[in-house]
């Protein structure tokens, strides 16, 4: 019987990094996600997996490179300052097609911001954050459960794609502790990493391998030339955004407003759809499970049917230029945003009761 | 027209290294410049101690990186000043590799500088090999963190001032300061016997990585004749002359335990 265990939402982040088969993980503290890198540091050693705490993010980020090219399941985790000094490397490993699994636990920016919880990272996250337009999906969870799952998904989807993939948490999402059913979960079985790097005698061919981050420098056999490169990509990111999209709709038949929001928020527009509904006013939300690829065509569908939007978000406003692009300026787009904390500090977060009363102005 | 007197008897003294491939990435190189001797020298090394088909190179980004990616070995090239933090997890991860680096000097030790301390800190079973030609090359001859005093670069027009651009950096004799540093040495190619010193050098570094004593580190001066506005015959005459004594060659730590 599967096991449940209450845990912290950071170390179900290692729970399910644990059920994937994750072989390395590579960090540096940062809160608010330090449970993350000492529950690695606790618990893989003793498995035989690898721990190493590396000097800075850009050098944990690095390391992920080089387990990755050795055909190894290898993860970091971080939060907002150092979630930006990895984007050099995240497009290097894009590049050079390297399966790896980050996770960034979001706090308040920009700069150091503040080191408690926020959404404010989910422009870089979606768009590419490094150099050179790459994409990457983005998971984003909203319970102890769905990051113990969501985890597991990724490293499958890195590997399926032989690219990195970023699950997206906040600093709330990480501290709350769920009970957690702990379980592997199966997914359809995967090609054997052949090109991953394991000395020449140690491949069936007997022939060496070569992997670099720069298709137009250094041309490959199977890609003679920087523009064959790109078109691979090309083909490769259009597979991703049309195969793998995944988001939870609650309560959206009937709906004349419809809530978006992903993470802690989600949480709590489902809480204040519940009072809403109870007093009889008809509110729903589409609760995107991958922030790209983004659920445009539910959003425009919901938009044929008359609703109305409201995004629910901890920052100024970025989930909402991706729902904007979904209702493509036929109807309004609210937002419930960092400013309408509970109160006007680091440690605010979005009530449900604030999202009822916008709830009510709206409709 | 008597053709018998241009037949030449044609008999290989010298071929070269088997996991150069064909044509060698050494083509790719300028007339003069060392790199491809100390490729020559890993690769022999490499063939010699039998470690060539467990080896995996992480190259660093520089001209170091051109010959690297057409080796018959495992080559990965890294970003920027990365490639000790990227080969740390993959010889965690496979401790049966032999995985080693090959940085330029800025890569190591200006944009790498951190990567480099700390896997020295952390005392990884890595070697690497570091090539020291004064500048970056490949950008077209830029100060370095080895560029000696007074030396004209296409960033120190007036030469380096230790007062501005402060004084090259000694990473041979830093990283023997390291606990976790097993090998530490300095040698150069231009003149036959440093030629073979030099590939001691390298053999013992890698010896002591298959011993899994440490860290292990050897700097190798290069000669970089475009960007030292010099010819190649030249450029032996100023290492000699020049890089030597601001350089000095030898072993700085060898440790067996």
């Amino acid at each position: 019987m599967p096991e449940k265990i209450f845990i912290q939402g950071n170390e179900a982040v290692g729970w399910g990094a644990l059920n994937s088969g994750c072989q390395g993980y590579f960090g540096y503290p940062i809160t608010p996600q330090n449970e993350v890198i000492q529950w690695f540091a606790n618990e893989f050693p003793k498995r035989g997996r690898v721990f190493v705490q590396s000097q800075s993010e850009v050098a944990s980020i690095n390391m992920i490179y080089g387990g990755a090219l050795g055909g190894f399941r290898v993860m970091t985790s971080t939060s907002s300052p150092g979630w930006g000094l990895m984007q050099e490397t995240i497009s290097h490993c894009a590049a050079a097609e390297l399966p790896c699994v980050i996770v960034l636990v979001q706090r308040g920016g920009p700069g150091a911001g503040s080191v408690r919880h926020a959404q404010m990272d989910y422009m870089s996250a979606t768009r590419g954050g490094g150099q050179g337009g790459y994409k990457n999906i983005v998971l984003a969870p909203a319970s102890g459960q769905e990051i113990h799952d969501l985890m597991q998904l990724a490293f499958h989807l890195a590997d399926k794609y032989r690219n990195p993939l970023i699950v997206l948490m906040d600093g709330i999402l990480g501290q709350i502790s769920e009970s957690v059913e702990v379980k592997a979960i199966q997914f359809e079985p995967l090609e054997e990493k052949d090109w991953a790097l394991r000395g020449r005698n140690n491949h069936a061919d007997g022939k060496s391998r070569q992997i670099h981050s720069a298709p137009g420098v250094f041309p490959a056999p199977s890609y003679p030339d920087y523009i064959s490169w790109l078109r691979h990509a090309e083909k490769k990111f259009h597979e991703m955004e049309k195969t793998e999209l995944r988001y939870e709709t609650y309560e959206t038949e009937e709906a004349d407003l419809i809530l978006v929001a992903y993470g802690y928020t989600a949480r709590v527009s489902k809480e204040a759809i519940n009072m809403a509904r109870a007093e009889g006013v008809k509110v729903g939300m589409i609760r995107p499970i991958t922030l790209w690829p983004f659920p445009y065509k539910i959003i425009n569908e919901k938009v044929k049917q008359g609703c109305k939007f409201l995004v629910v978000e901890d920052s100024l406003g970025l989930l909402i230029e991706d729902v904007k692009i979904g209702v493509e300026g036929r109807t309004e787009v609210n937002l419930v945003g960092i400013l309408d904390r509970h109160i006007p500090t680091d440690g605010g977060v979005i009530m449900p009761g604030r999202v009822l009363k916008e709830i009510k102005r709206l409709l | 027209m008597n053709t018998e007197a241009l037949t030449v008897t044609k008999k290989l003294v010298c071929g070269n290294p088997k996991i150069w491939k064909d044509p060698p990435g050494a083509m790719m190189y300028c007339p003069g410049c060392h790199h491809t001797v100390i490729y020559r020298i890993i690769s022999e090394v490499l063939e010699e101690l039998r470690i060539d088909g467990k080896a995996i190179c992480m190259a660093g980004v520089g001209c170091h990186a051109f010959i690297a990616i057409t080796w018959d070995i495992d080559v990965a090239c890294c970003a920027h000043g990365r490639a000790l933090d990227s080969a740390t997890a993959i010889q965690r991860l496979n401790p049966d590799a032999i995985v080693f680096t090959v940085q330029g000097d800025g890569d190591c030790t200006a944009i790498g500088a951190g990567g480099f301390i700390n896997a020295m800190t952390r005392g990884e079973k890595l070697t690497t090999i570091m090539y020291n030609n004064t500048n970056y090359g490949t950008t077209g001859g830029q100060l370095a963190p080895t560029t000696l005093l007074g030396q004209k670069t296409a960033t120190t027009p007036n030469g380096r001032d230790p007062a501005l651009e402060g004084y090259p950096i000694h990473a041979a004799e830093l990283a023997a300061t390291f606990k976790g540093t097993a090998y530490s040495a300095r040698g150069s190619v231009h003149t036959p016997a440093n030629y073979q010193r030099t590939k001691r050098y390298i053999k013992n570094a890698f010896q002591k990585q298959i011993a899994g004593i440490g860290f292990n580190f050897v700097e190798v001066l290069s000669a970089c004749p475009p960007n030292w506005h010099l010819t190649p015959v030249e450029c032996l005459k100023r290492i000699e002359e020049e890089v030597v004594p601001e350089f000095p060659l030898g072993e700085f730590k060898n440790e067996d335990i």
